[in-house]
């Protein structure tokens, strides 16, 4: 029951997407909808053109070109490291789901829980989760431990936060329509709260997914002997300044590329608030 | 088209109060002390200044809200929490945007759990009573204010409510859609002729639409007139106001808000 609404709501936001781009693709030109790819190959170009001018070295600053052709040799090497990151990107990011999502409904079921639990965490998400890293290294040890915790401590805040807000944001008359239609609580939150709080809700799992990015990275800066962020430390320690930033592109894509999955999954179960516009 | 038969519901309230306390522990009485009767498949309608307790009332029907003192029964039930024969339509059309028209009609059928293809159907009659013929399949960011408050009102007739429930809904409007609308809803409830409890601020509106008009004034909640409005159906908007009939009622509602001081002359 549950399921068959989010997926329809999936399936509104398609269909929506089809009638209202027709009006959209009208007014947009070629050039402004590819703006902003065509704003950042400028740079990538004026950064190649640019270094050989300047007469810096190599190590100081490689040209985007050096950089993508070491990106293709070491392919393997990143690629190795990439998936250790992925890993516990992964890992930390799910267990920020698994625990702030239901911690968000029980701050918004339970008033106590509201009252005790929720200042407490605004109050912590001051505390900068990086400065941790040392302290959970010294805890945890070099494995695997302090990154996914570090990932899971950075993009948790963000998921509870967006979860209660978008399920106390809901429109009360909405809830008392549906009481009237006889509807319990958990039909209430099946077919009304969830679906009405998606788009929040996959907003904080959007800055979430980013910022385990740099969690499970600074984790490995801090102690580590695999991953993308132990592999630009090397990188650093034998001055090999064009494999330091091959790893950074590759840190990026991931961070983009973990934005975007999120992003397509959010297409598929949630629809767009028609107050957007 | 398809006449529908709803059979409506009686209605009794007795000694009925609401009384809210505010955040000073104060005491605010909402509604002192009714007594109502509504006959099945009249029209009734509700009319006072903001503030009056018409919408504490229709709350209190709808069994969302608890009563202070005394009950409500439909049908002979009292009632402590919704009651199934009921449809209610709010100020806004609560459409929920991420569904079809046709499943924001659908909604309480699956609420529920009766069989939805023996609705869809009856969902786009509905549809095509109200004008919206082949818009099932559209989302309510693609319709008009005045065309979502007509999917807001089948959905509330899907269940064929015996008693319909509405909260001054045609009151986010504007004027032309609203006038468009009150001719629609006396076509709609002619057919279906259920028991309508009709809560608004617009005096035209009630005497034009209703069997009954109660008009309510403040601090404490009270029915000060109940007017039987006495006038051949289906009445017509443009012609109902060239009707003296239609004038005295208005006039002996007017005179109500003026002795009271809702309505000051100048």
């Amino acid at each position: 029951m549950a399921s068959t609404d989010i997926v329809s709501a999936g399936k509104a936001q398609r269909n929506q997407g089809r009638s209202m781009s027709g009006k959209k693709r009208a007014r947009t030109s070629w050039l402004e909808r590819y703006s902003a790819l065509l704003v950042a190959a400028m740079l990538i170009a004026a950064w190649q053109i640019l270094v050989p001018l300047s007469g810096l070295s190599a190590f100081v600053l490689p040209t985007p070109l050096a950089i993508a052709t070491r990106m293709i040799n070491d392919a393997p090497l990143l690629v190795a490291h990439l998936y250790v990151t992925l890993f516990e990107v992964i890992v930390g990011f799910g267990m920020g789901v698994l625990v702030g999502v239901p911690l968000a409904l029980s701050i918004f079921y339970s008033r106590p829980f509201e009252r005790a639990i929720y200042p407490i965490l605004v109050g912590l998400q001051t505390v900068p989760k990086v400065s941790l890293a040392p302290i959970l290294v010294l805890y945890l040890g070099y494995g695997w431990a302090p990154k996914i915790v570090l990932a899971f401590l950075i993009s948790f805040f963000p998921i509870v936060i967006s979860t209660v807000v978008g399920l106390q944001s809901l429109d009360t008359n909405l809830v008392n329509l549906v009481r009237s239609m006889g509807a319990n609580e958990w039909q209430t939150f099946f077919k009304l709260r969830l679906p009405a709080a998606l788009p929040n809700i996959f907003g904080g799992f959007k800055v979430a997914i980013s910022l385990a990015v740099i969690g499970a990275v600074i984790g490995e800066y801090v102690a580590a002997e695999r991953g993308l962020g132990y592999l630009q430390l090397q990188a650093n320690s034998l001055f090999d300044t064009t494999l330091n930033f091959a790893t950074v592109v590759t840190i990026s894509l991931l961070g983009v590329i973990l934005y975007y999955i999120i992003d397509v999954v959010e297409a598929r179960v949630s629809y767009k608030r028609d107050d957007a516009k | 088209m398809n006449t529908i038969q709803t059979t409506g519901a009686a209605v009794e309230i007795s000694h009925l109060s609401k009384v809210y306390k505010t955040r000073e522990d104060d005491d605010v009485v909402a509604i002192e002390r009714i007594d109502l009767q509504f006959e099945p498949g009249t029209f009734v309608a509700v009319v006072g200044p903001s503030g009056c307790g018409k919408s504490t009332l229709l709350s209190m029907l709808a069994g969302l809200v608890s009563a202070s003192t005394g009950k409500i029964a439909i049908d002979g039930d009292a009632i402590s929490r919704p009651h199934p024969k009921i449809g209610v339509v709010f100020q806004s059309d609560l459409l929920l945007y991420w569904r079809t028209v046709l499943d924001n009609i659908l909604l309480p059928i699956e609420i529920k759990r009766l069989d939805l293809s023996k609705f869809r159907t009856r969902a786009e009659e509905l549809l095509e009573q109200v004008g919206l013929k082949g818009f099932g399949k559209k989302y309510p960011s693609e319709l008009s204010g005045g065309m979502r408050q007509r999917v807001a009102i089948c959905r509330a007739l899907i269940q064929e409510p015996g008693l319909l429930l509405m909260d001054e809904p045609f009151g986010a409007l504007d004027a032309l859609t609203r006038e468009q609308m009150i001719m629609d809803m006396q076509s709609m409830w002619l057919r279906v002729q259920n028991t309508v409890l009709f809560i608004t601020h617009g005096i035209d509106e009630a005497v034009f639409l209703a069997d009954r008009v109660l008009v309510m004034s403040p601090r404490p909640g009270r029915i000060d007139l109940d007017l039987k409005i006495d006038m051949p159906r289906p009445r017509q908007w443009s012609k109902v106001h060239e009707d003296k009939v239609y004038h005295g009622y208005v006039r002996q509602i007017r005179d109500i808000f003026e002795a009271k001081g809702v309505l000051v002359a100048h």
